[in-house]
């Protein structure tokens, strides 16, 4: 479709306006961070120069808090929900798509029923039950809530890309006497891109949630990096330097995962939400 | 000939439906059951039918908050989808019309959705924050210096800011998703349309906006499942007593206060679960309003 110069030039114009929108706070956190207290307050907006550049708010988030450690724990839960949702999801989604049985749409309707309701709802049932177990204020709790938590849109969107898939080759492989295992396995790395889209979108409610920690596991030897940042912003609330610096370093690895997998979300949103 | 037991049926389904059912269908149901609840004088659990909801939404401690936070939430929904959904579709038909670099665009203003919303809250919280004279310094050369207030320190003015901080971070959502069904429609009928001579906002009512009208349902119900289960932002900026004068409570805060309790408050976990079964019935009037309403509306619509 051809368009006027103009007419492209003011598109331009709407959407560099609102990048700056989009990018304006982020920018005057992670700007700031960098300079001398006075220059946060006076200069707000200029860039830290040789005199003005310091470490200081860094410094005190390393004496004042143990943020390796909370981002290991953010990074264990992450990764390991993350394995599981794609490895029982798979699962059942293959299960759904290639099976004809009497349950199969009651099954799928029951699975969906979670895109819906939240599972923070659950979170009185989800205390007992951790309590029970004796898995309160353990990595275990995070692990396992947001593994259910991501099964329902991960089977919804695994189960679809499946059903793409052709026959042939699965009834191919059948006759040369694959085992049905097997033939999960072989289908695996046919929903590569499916499987990218499921970890894109169940990656960032997992690192990012804070309900959760605070509830499951608000201690020492498990605090994730958004509660570890939290409960750290709001002791040191008028310590600039160091408010700021806390949120560039959650800020910052965010960011740089999400530039490496932006692809992958916006697949993955797109057919999730459209299939 | 009989079919042999499909064993293989079990094993694929069994880890999903396992975890799936005891983390989150089960505890919801148990947490439905808790509201049912009540603790006696001799300190067993008994049963109390909905008297606990008679509570929530009638007695003198429960019903004012109550009614406070769902008022809240419903201010915070409104302005999302006033605003938010309406600047995502306007920036989706923006990326749409094929500029060069529209995914370099895309990639940045998706970037605030996938910070936490705590950080996010925390940094907005900073820059509204009269000490720090960024916003006084953006709005004195603009002659607009009225507007430089301590937005979330004010009874009227905390909701709608943090609101719109809330769709500041979310404006990305509705804006892909309406992308998506965008690039979906076939180029003959732009075609079709630029050879009738049509304009831009023409292409978009008559084109674009009838055919993306089930992403707009998605998006509407998406929202308000959200945005009833919206704690973090407030917790973050304004703590759990959703401050100033829980002008800013909504049920996420209040249901997290009422279970767990906070400073002179106590804890009740009948009363918690109680909101917390109010929060599910709000969010299933809405998911079957869109199934019934609008859903059916829409397939009426197409076929």
């Amino acid at each position: 479709m051809r368009r006027p110069p103009v007419q492209a030039l003011l598109i331009h114009l709407a959407l560099l306006l609102y990048c700056v929108l989009a990018l304006f706070p982020i920018l005057m956190v992670v700007v700031n961070s960098f300079k001398e207290r006075l220059t946060i307050f006076s200069q707000p907006f200029a860039l830290p120069t040789p005199t003005t550049f310091t470490l200081d708010g860094y410094r005190t988030l390393t004496d004042g808090a143990n943020f390796p450690a909370y981002f290991l724990h953010s990074l264990l839960v992450t990764v390991a929900a993350l394995f599981l949702i794609v490895l029982v999801s798979s699962m059942a989604a293959f299960a759904l798509s290639e099976y004809r049985f009497r349950l199969n749409t009651l099954t799928a309707l029951y699975l969906s029923v979670g895109i819906m309701v939240p599972i923070r709802l659950g979170t009185v049932g989800i205390l007992d039950l951790m309590v029970r177990f004796h898995l309160v204020n353990t990595l275990w709790s995070l692990i396992l809530v947001y593994t259910a938590q991501g099964i329902p849109l991960a089977v919804f969107v695994l189960s679809a890309f499946m059903r793409q898939l052709p026959r042939d080759l699965k009834e191919a492989a059948r006759i040369d006497g694959a085992s049905e295992y097997r033939i999960y396995a072989l289908i695996l790395p046919l929903v590569r891109p499916a499987i990218g889209a499921v970890l894109a979108i169940s990656m960032i409610p997992v690192w990012n949630d804070l309900w959760f920690p605070l509830i499951l596991a608000p201690g020492e030897g498990t605090k994730t990096i958004v509660l570890g940042a939290s409960v750290f912003l709001g002791q040191f609330v008028n310590d600039y330097n160091a408010v700021l610096a806390a949120l560039t370093l959650a800020i910052v690895p965010a960011v740089i995962l999400y530039a490496l997998f932006s692809r992958q979300l916006v697949s993955g949103l797109t057919s999730g939400a459209l299939k | 000939m009989r079919k042999p037991f499909p064993l293989h049926l079990v094993v694929f389904l069994a880890p999903a439906l396992l975890i799936y059912t005891a983390l989150m269908i089960y505890p919801i149901l148990a947490s439905l059951w808790l509201s049912l609840n009540t603790v006696a004088s001799d300190g067993r659990q008994v049963f109390a039918g909905v008297s606990n909801y008679a509570r929530l939404f009638h007695s003198e401690v429960y019903a004012g908050p109550f009614w406070n936070a769902l008022r809240n939430n419903a201010v915070f929904f409104v302005i999302h989808m006033l605003v938010q959904n309406p600047v995502g579709l306007a920036l989706a038909v923006l990326l749409a019309s094929r500029v060069r670099g529209s995914n370099i665009y895309r990639t940045i203003l998706f970037t605030p959705t996938i910070l936490s919303v705590v950080i996010v809250g925390f940094a907005w919280k900073l820059i509204l924050n009269p000490a720090w004279g960024v916003q006084h310094s953006l709005l004195a050369p603009l002659g607009l210096e009225r507007l430089d207030l301590p937005w979330l320190g004010l009874e009227g003015t905390a909701l709608p800011a943090l609101s719109l901080i809330s769709v500041w971070q979310n404006v990305g959502i509705p804006m892909i998703l309406f992308l998506a069904a965008l690039i979906r429609i076939p180029e003959e009928l732009y075609e079709a349309a630029a050879l009738d001579g049509a304009g831009a906002w023409t292409t978009f009512r008559r084109i674009q906006l009838p055919l993306i009208v089930p992403t707009v349902g998605i998006v509407g119900v998406l929202t308000f499942v959200g945005n009833f289960n919206a704690f973090d932002l407030i917790y973050a900026t304004q703590g759990a007593l959703a401050g100033p004068n829980f002008a800013s409570d909504l049920l996420g805060t209040l249901f997290y206060r009422t279970y767990f309790g906070y400073q002179l408050q106590a804890g009740n976990p009948y009363m918690g679960a109680a909101v917390a079964g109010a929060m599910l019935l709000v969010i299933l009037i809405g998911v079957l309003a869109y199934l019934l309403l609008w859903q059916r509306r829409v397939q009426e619509v197409q076929f």
